[in-house]
């Protein structure tokens, strides 16, 4: 069974296709400099109208993570770590995503993004920062 | 303190065979357990000017609301035109703060005088479904949208997933230990003995806990509910019925619903605890009553990590302090300061998320909990929800 994948939208293409070249893009107010995530046309903190969407490192810190090992759905390969993981470039801008490299990992870990094609998108996942 | 809970009391419950294995089918169970509430009330169908449901017919969600197969039942559509109903309001949604949020738009239809008798029901097969529907999980080839898009295709697949985060943060902040979540399974495995609906009923101890099958660290199989087919029905009425009902009514001392944060799973900030701590400071801001005044809690227990976030979020104990306030247990016993899901709960007497429990404390405040009663019950705690969807309510005995 497939697994499930985003339905792509003009509001979060630019998230779920920045992987192709590589990047993790949120939408960035150019106005203040906030990341809107999810992608929102108007910017919460000075309202501006003015988002585009912006690559950022793709590093990350390990706030709190779960290890899944239930097989929710046929082929489903467990275990696998899933984490929340804060983007360095500002507080609460985080991802709930699988971390691979690692069997426990632990709250703080510096992470890197990367991402797994899965039909039109490109699924972020992080593993530990070399 | 003047508030529009005043205005109403819950005047009936009603609620139908809770099983893993039922003989009926859901909008049989549904009607059953209407019809016990309207009766329970002193009223008949016809009496019944509002119906109010959560979260409706709805087989997919796009908001926080995770809709699987079998959480839903009939919305208010179907069981109108069953019963013949003629409201003058009636609604069925899911995006809400929490299940609660049935009872309290009912209290509001009551108190702004669109209705005198609103029947609040939710319904659930989820125990018949899911032997039959192997895709618990959406993996539609057209892509999940809205708010499931951000936990479904990163591998956050199901509450365990996303409770066992919060958990995990818990118990890297404040030291909580596995122990002292198996407690609160524990109590609801004693009180699911004295409780006859309750499906699971054998002994449990702390070595079954521990031994058990992990499902998302560190919430293994005890951690988490158990699902069932079964219907809970209420009748929330305007408070003048209160005379001419047959049995005890039971007033809405306070509402809680606030939320103070991302309305997102994923972005939720602080995930050492839930919107169980806005709504219950809601709740304590529309009372003069206390947390030391509750006599029965029948907290939100989906998960065991959320009963601690409840018991946190609504005062019982200090932020951080859950996992020491329940430990051995004798706190929340039936016969302890604080009786915790005293029907057994979620976690034993089935997921009938959250009414079960709202059923039980109405029973406690009745004093028709037999076996189980909580001697002199006079105010209980209820509450529903987890991460950013919460309500509860406070209830209490006639002044």
């Amino acid at each position: 069974m497939p697994l499930p994948v985003p339905q792509i939208t003009d509001e979060n293409r630019a998230f779920w296709t920045g992987g192709a070249d590589g990047e993790l893009r949120f939408t960035r107010c150019q106005s203040c400099g906030y990341y809107l995530h999810p992608p929102s046309p108007r910017c919460p903190e000075c309202w501006s109208d003015d988002v585009a969407p912006e690559a950022v490192s793709g590093r990350g810190t390990v706030y709190t993570y779960t290890i899944n090992r239930q097989q929710w759905m046929p082929g489903l390969e467990v275990p696998f770590v899933l984490a929340v993981v804060e983007l360095d470039e500002q507080p609460g801008l985080r991802l709930i995503a699988r971390v691979v490299d690692c069997e426990v990992p632990s709250i703080g870990m510096v992470v890197d993004v990367a991402f797994e094609a899965r039909g039109e998108a490109f699924i972020p996942f992080f593993r530990p920062a070399s | 303190m003047s508030k529009f809970e005043d205005a109403c009391i819950i005047s009936g419950i009603g609620q139908s065979e809770v099983g893993r294995r039922v003989t009926k089918g859901v909008m049989a169970l549904t009607l059953d357990a209407a019809l016990e509430a309207i009766g329970d009330a002193g009223l008949k169908p016809a009496n019944i000017d509002g119906v109010i449901s959560w979260p409706g017919a709805i087989s997919r969600a796009e908001g926080l609301a995770p809709a699987s197969p079998g959480s839903s039942g009939p919305g208010p559509h179907a069981v109108i035109d069953a019963l013949r109903l003629q409201p003058t309001w009636y609604y069925g949604g899911p995006e809400t703060p929490g299940m609660f949020a049935a009872v309290i738009q009912a209290c509001m239809a009551v108190a702004t005088g669109m209705c005198k008798h609103v029947l609040v029901y939710r319904a659930l097969n989820e125990a018949t479904v899911w032997r039959t529907v192997t895709e618990r999980v959406n993996t539609d080839a057209g892509g999940v949208t809205g708010a499931m898009q951000w936990m479904l295709p990163f591998g956050a697949f199901s509450g365990p997933n996303w409770m066992g985060l919060y958990a995990t943060r818990h118990m890297h902040e404040y030291g909580t230990t596995r122990e002292q979540l198996a407690a609160i399974a524990l109590n609801g495995r004693l009180n699911a003995q004295r409780n006859p609906k309750a499906v699971l009923q054998g002994d449990l101890t702390m070595d079954d806990y521990l031994s058990s099958k992990m499902i998302s660290d560190p919430l293994c199989l005890f951690d988490c509910d158990i699902a069932v087919d079964g219907v809970t029905a209420l009748i929330v009425s305007t408070r003048e019925h209160a005379s001419d009902m047959p049995g005890k009514p039971i007033h809405v001392e306070a509402v809680g619903s606030a939320l103070n944060g991302r309305a997102s799973w994923d972005q939720w900030e602080d995930m050492t605890q839930t919107a169980a701590a806005s709504a219950g400071a809601h709740m304590w801001s529309r009372t003069d009553l206390k947390p030391s005044d509750v006599d029965v809690a029948n907290l939100y227990d989906g998960f065991t990590v959320l009963t601690l976030f409840w018991l946190e979020g609504m005062g019982f104990c200090g932020k951080g302090e859950g996992g020491p306030f329940v430990e051995g247990g004798s706190r929340i016993a039936l016969d302890g300061e604080l009786p915790l899901a005293t029907s057994g709960g979620q976690l034993s007497a089935g997921r009938l998320h959250g009414f079960g429990h709202l059923y039980e404390a109405c029973l406690q405040l009745r004093g028709q909990a037999e076996d189980r009663q909580v001697a002199d019950a006079r105010v209980a705690a209820v509450s529903a929800g987890a991460g950013p969807l919460a309500s509860c309510l406070l209830l209490r005995t006639e002044a």
